[in-house]
């Protein structure tokens, strides 16, 4: 069975990647890709690296994008918009604590529906 | 006269050599009220679009444009990648098909690339923001019929020393709200330079 897929985009390579290891230990094999930093390590966001990511995880269940600050949002948004895949979200909830909590629903079952749903309950 | 492909191309080498000499300027702006690395930012970014441009053939000013565009989007790293990116976008869709670009032409380029810097910022005229370089230049050059250099030059300046007095709602400057205000925008002076950039390669063909 999928699940619905997580990604992670940060400024910080190690932010992205520090939030991935936190997923994966805590609510244990979900799809969870970073997509965090600028080629050598720098600070900032890069739409290859964000589109990479959602095409290494998506799935038939759809996936769900979570941004840090600043040009995260519009990074995300773009790659988004050029790749065109179906059923791929991008919310503005927390990206730990929400990632965190769309990652234990994934791990259930939920669809991107129900996921979004407890999202914007949680985090409105 | 029409903007040909050398001079879209002579426009980014402009820009690269204004944004690389005036890094440091665009630095200490975006310290004052932003995240600091604007000067970083665009000289890496359009340094990149030169060397993309550089090694290419065109037969026209969208192709141009539009390699510029993805290279600042992959490049930039900040909030003015995917804003630069956009607007060159916008550019290269809107002169699709003309070899040379007429004045008519641009100036509804020009207006294409407001309405995606709006929409990809979500932004507004007077935020404090690039855009409020790029909207009255738009506006501004929908008024006449002809590429007019003293113009596009007086229109800029103007419209880029204004964002002094304003405060910021937008992007990393709003945290510091009245503490914005005294201080030009570093998005805006950014802008500036894309526009004497674009007054100096046309510099001689009015």
């Amino acid at each position: 069975m999928s699940h619905v897929g997580i990604v992670l985009v940060s400024h910080s390579e190690k932010a992205a990647a520090g939030i991935c290891e936190i997923l994966q230990q805590v609510v244990g094999e979900i799809p969870v890709e970073a997509a965090g930093g600028l080629e050598g390590g720098e600070i900032g966001t890069n739409f290859e690296r964000i589109q990479m990511a959602i095409q290494n995880i998506h799935n038939e269940k759809g996936t769900i994008v979570f941004y840090d600050i600043g040009s995260a949002q519009m990074n995300a948004e773009m790659a988004i918009e050029t790749l065109g895949f179906e059923n791929v979200h991008l919310t503005s909830a927390p990206i730990l604590e929400g990632a965190y909590l769309a990652a234990v629903e994934s791990s259930v079952g939920k669809n991107v529906e129900e996921i979004f749903a407890s999202l914007n309950k949680e985090f409105k | 006269m029409k903007l040909e492909v050398s001079h879209a191309l002579e426009w980014i080498h402009n820009i690269n050599d204004k944004v690389q000499s005036n890094k440091d300027e665009l630095t200490s702006l975006d310290q004052a009220i932003g995240d600091g690395d604007h000067g970083i930012n665009m000289a890496r970014g359009f340094q990149e679009a030169v060397n993309k441009i550089s090694g290419e053939d065109y037969s026209d000013v969208s192709g141009v444009w539009k390699d510029v565009a993805t290279t600042l989007m992959s490049k930039v790293g900040g909030a003015s990648g995917p804003l630069y990116g956009t607007v060159f976008l916008k550019m290269s869709t809107a002169v699709k098909g003309a070899e040379n670009v007429d004045f008519q032409t641009f100036s509804s380029a020009l207006k294409e690339a407001v309405a995606g810097i709006k929409q990809r910022g979500k932004a507004e005229a007077g935020e404090k923001t690039m855009l409020d370089v790029w909207e009255p230049l738009a506006d501004q050059m929908s008024e006449v019929q002809e590429f007019d250099r003293q113009l596009i030059l007086d229109t800029a300046q103007a419209s880029m020393e204004k964002t002094k007095d304003l405060v910021a709602t937008k992007g990393r400057a709003a945290y510091l709200k009245e503490r914005s205000k005294g201080h030009i925008d570093p998005g805006a002076m950014s802008s500036y330079y894309v526009f004497e950039a674009l007054a100096d390669c046309i510099k001689g063909d009015e």
